[in-house]
């Protein structure tokens, strides 16, 4: 009977670590679950769906030409589940490749800008003093750069491949990372409890190991999340106004685009299954990106 | 800290339009050496790059001279730029018009009917609004009201009527529109919050007095601030709306250019956007500086 009350009374006083009550947090933001479930199915539908496809992405068939209106619409017997596009391609295959590049985009995008601000900023962030405030101003200068001409132009003059588009998008999006992950850097810098490490003899290594990092992962992660969205936008801004990724390869920005220059002729399934992956995609991101800073940057709520 | 950025911005497109492999023109038909050499000698391309970069800064700050087009033989930069900028600032000018008109009262209403039905209505609609990005909103608008409903023309100028600029200008200001709700709603409630609203309130003072003399500037400030992503926004999207409704405004001159590596339009066009973004900064920090005295530059 002791021993029971005793255990019960230890099991309460054992704290929970930041990260569990962050993970609870989230798994109690229903959107942000939704929006994960459904970007999980999303992803497996990207790299599996194409088992399920009949047709290649630039395999034209010849029986619909001419007749794209009323015979290339969706339909279970002729293996175009989702119609074909004005040339008589299947927009299945077409929508699941624009898919897969859309993700890709969004998250490889949003990771090289992660990993380039965070350690700008963090570098930034620790030297401090002159070095801070050069970095800091260099910051400045090109945050007032429009940087969607500085995309265009780099890919217009190294040509438009989908490296460069990751390069291109990636390179231009670390600046807002870079500010946040410096600011935290600094706060962090400052606190007690860093300098009580200090003071106690922890070599600077350990302290930015145990005592930095774990406090700038949440910011890192939060705004990484809600960088992807942003990514997949400017990704299809470009496509859209067919600067992007060049055919056959596609992207939901693009096929977008040509079903949005075909629906006069009545092919409506050409804009609709794209926007609807793509406004999917935007949904889950931007509710986990919210559920993330609700669950990791409580101070914001 | 404008000229700086400006020189950075020359400096970045002269190296990169010079990183490029072949020239502006490089065509599948190669000119005879001796008349690309000409040609390089009357545009000026054969001198050392800072001296090129140069005589660029120097035409544009003594005679407002962008140079050339390397395409259209018959136009310089300036025709272009004289075409298209007075279009996309005039719709420019309607959607911030737009957004604020929209997006600010709703924020308002919204923070001020908290947790009511008007509340999760806003708060409903600015999410949408974020999921509908100018190139998806573009299209749909044509749909319903071009190829549906008829009532609207599907594209084109025409001196800039009304009809041809409805829906090019809600096509843009919606996504942000919604931001604009939202982030007045978020300061509004933490302004109502604070302890000067609840002095006012412990004076007795009518709830509107309060709202409208005390309430509404600080809680403008962070839209204010908002202005100049706003900015940067509308240039680049009035792109996207250039090309979906031919409009004829910058956009179009500026993706031609992309396609038919027209360097010195693609440099002309950026530098002037990016020349009004700082212009327009600095009005958006006068305009701080203006509502909230504490701030000095």
């Amino acid at each position: 009977m002791q021993n029971a009350t005793l255990t019960q009374t230890e099991t309460a006083v054992r704290g929970r670590s930041q990260w569990a009550d962050a993970r609870a947090r989230f798994l109690k933001n229903k959107a942000a679950m939704v929006s994960l479930y459904l970007l999980a199915a999303l992803v497996v539908f990207a790299i599996f769906g194409g088992q399920l496809s009949r047709y290649t992405i630039d395999e034209i068939d010849w029986q619909m030409l001419g007749m794209i209106a009323d015979l290339g619409g969706p339909s279970m017997e002729n293996g175009h589940y989702f119609g074909v596009d004005e040339l008589g391609r299947d927009l299945y295959a077409r929508t699941l490749l624009g898919l897969q590049i859309s993700l890709m985009v969004g998250i490889i995008g949003a990771v090289v800008a992660a990993i380039f601000g965070t350690l700008y900023g963090a570098v930034s962030g620790y030297a401090g003093g002159q070095t801070d405030s050069i970095m800091m101003r260099t910051v400045d200068i090109l945050t007032s750069v429009p940087l969607f001409f500085i995309i265009i132009m780099l890919l217009v003059v190294f040509g438009q491949s989908i490296l460069m588009i990751f390069v291109g998008i990636g390179l231009t999006n670390w600046l807002g990372m870079a500010r946040v992950v410096r600011g935290q850097t600094l706060s962090l810098k400052n606190k007690e409890f860093v300098e009580a490490a200090r003071a106690l003899g922890v070599p600077t290594l350990t302290i930015i190991r145990r005592h930095i990092v774990p406090n700038l992962i949440g910011v890192v992660v939060v705004y990484t999340s809600l960088l992807v969205p942003q990514m997949i936008l400017l990704e299809s801004t470009i496509s859209f106004l067919g600067l992007g990724v060049q055919e056959p390869q596609t992207s939901l920005g693009l096929l977008i685009s040509e079903g949005t220059s075909t629906m006069q002729y009545g092919t409506f399934w050409q804009l609709g299954y794209p926007l609807a992956f793509f406004m999917l995609v935007l949904f889950c991101f931007y509710y986990i990106g919210d559920g993330l800073r609700d669950a990791l940057d409580p101070k914001d709520r | 800290m404008a000229l700086p950025t400006l020189l950075i911005l020359v400096i970045v497109t002269f190296v990169l339009m010079h990183a490029a492999p072949g020239g502006p023109f490089t065509s599948e038909k190669p000119l005879p050496p001796q008349v690309l050499a000409n040609i390089e000698a009357k545009y000026g391309l054969n001198e050392p790059l800072y001296k090129q970069i140069f005589m660029y800064l120097q035409g544009i700050v003594t005679e407002f001279d962008f140079g050339p087009s390397y395409v259209y033989k018959d136009r310089t930069v300036n025709d272009i730029i004289a075409q298209g900028l007075p279009v996309t600032l005039t719709y420019g000018a309607w959607v911030i018009v737009l957004m604020l008109a929209v997006g600010v009262p709703l924020g308002m209403i919204a923070a001020l009917k908290q947790n009511t039905w008007i509340d999760y209505l806003a708060v409903g609609f600015s999410i949408l609004a974020d999921l509908l990005p100018n190139f998806i909103m573009g299209p749909i608008l044509i749909l319903i009201f071009t190829l549906w409903l008829g009532w609207l023309p599907g594209g084109g100028w025409n001196g800039g009527q009304w009809e041809y600029m409805v829906m090019p200008v809600i096509a843009l200001a919606t996504s942000y529109m919604a931001s604009i709700t939202r982030l007045t709603r978020s300061s509004m409630l933490e302004v109502l919050r604070s302890n000067f609203i609840r002095t006012a309130r412990a004076k007795g003072l009518p709830e509107r007095t309060i709202i409208l003399r005390h309430a509404l500037k600080p809680a403008l400030m962070p839209v204010i601030s908002y202005l100049s992503p706003v900015f940067v926004y509308v240039i680049t999207g009035s792109f996207i709306v250039d090309a979906i409704f031919s409009t004829g405004g910058l956009g179009t001159y500026f993706t031609n250019a992309a396609f038919n590596r027209d360097y010195a339009v693609m440099m002309g066009v950026t530098l002037l956007t990016g020349g009004l973004t700082i212009l327009f900064n600095l009005f958006v920090d006068l305009l701080y500086s203006w509502i909230d005295p504490q701030i000095r530059y």
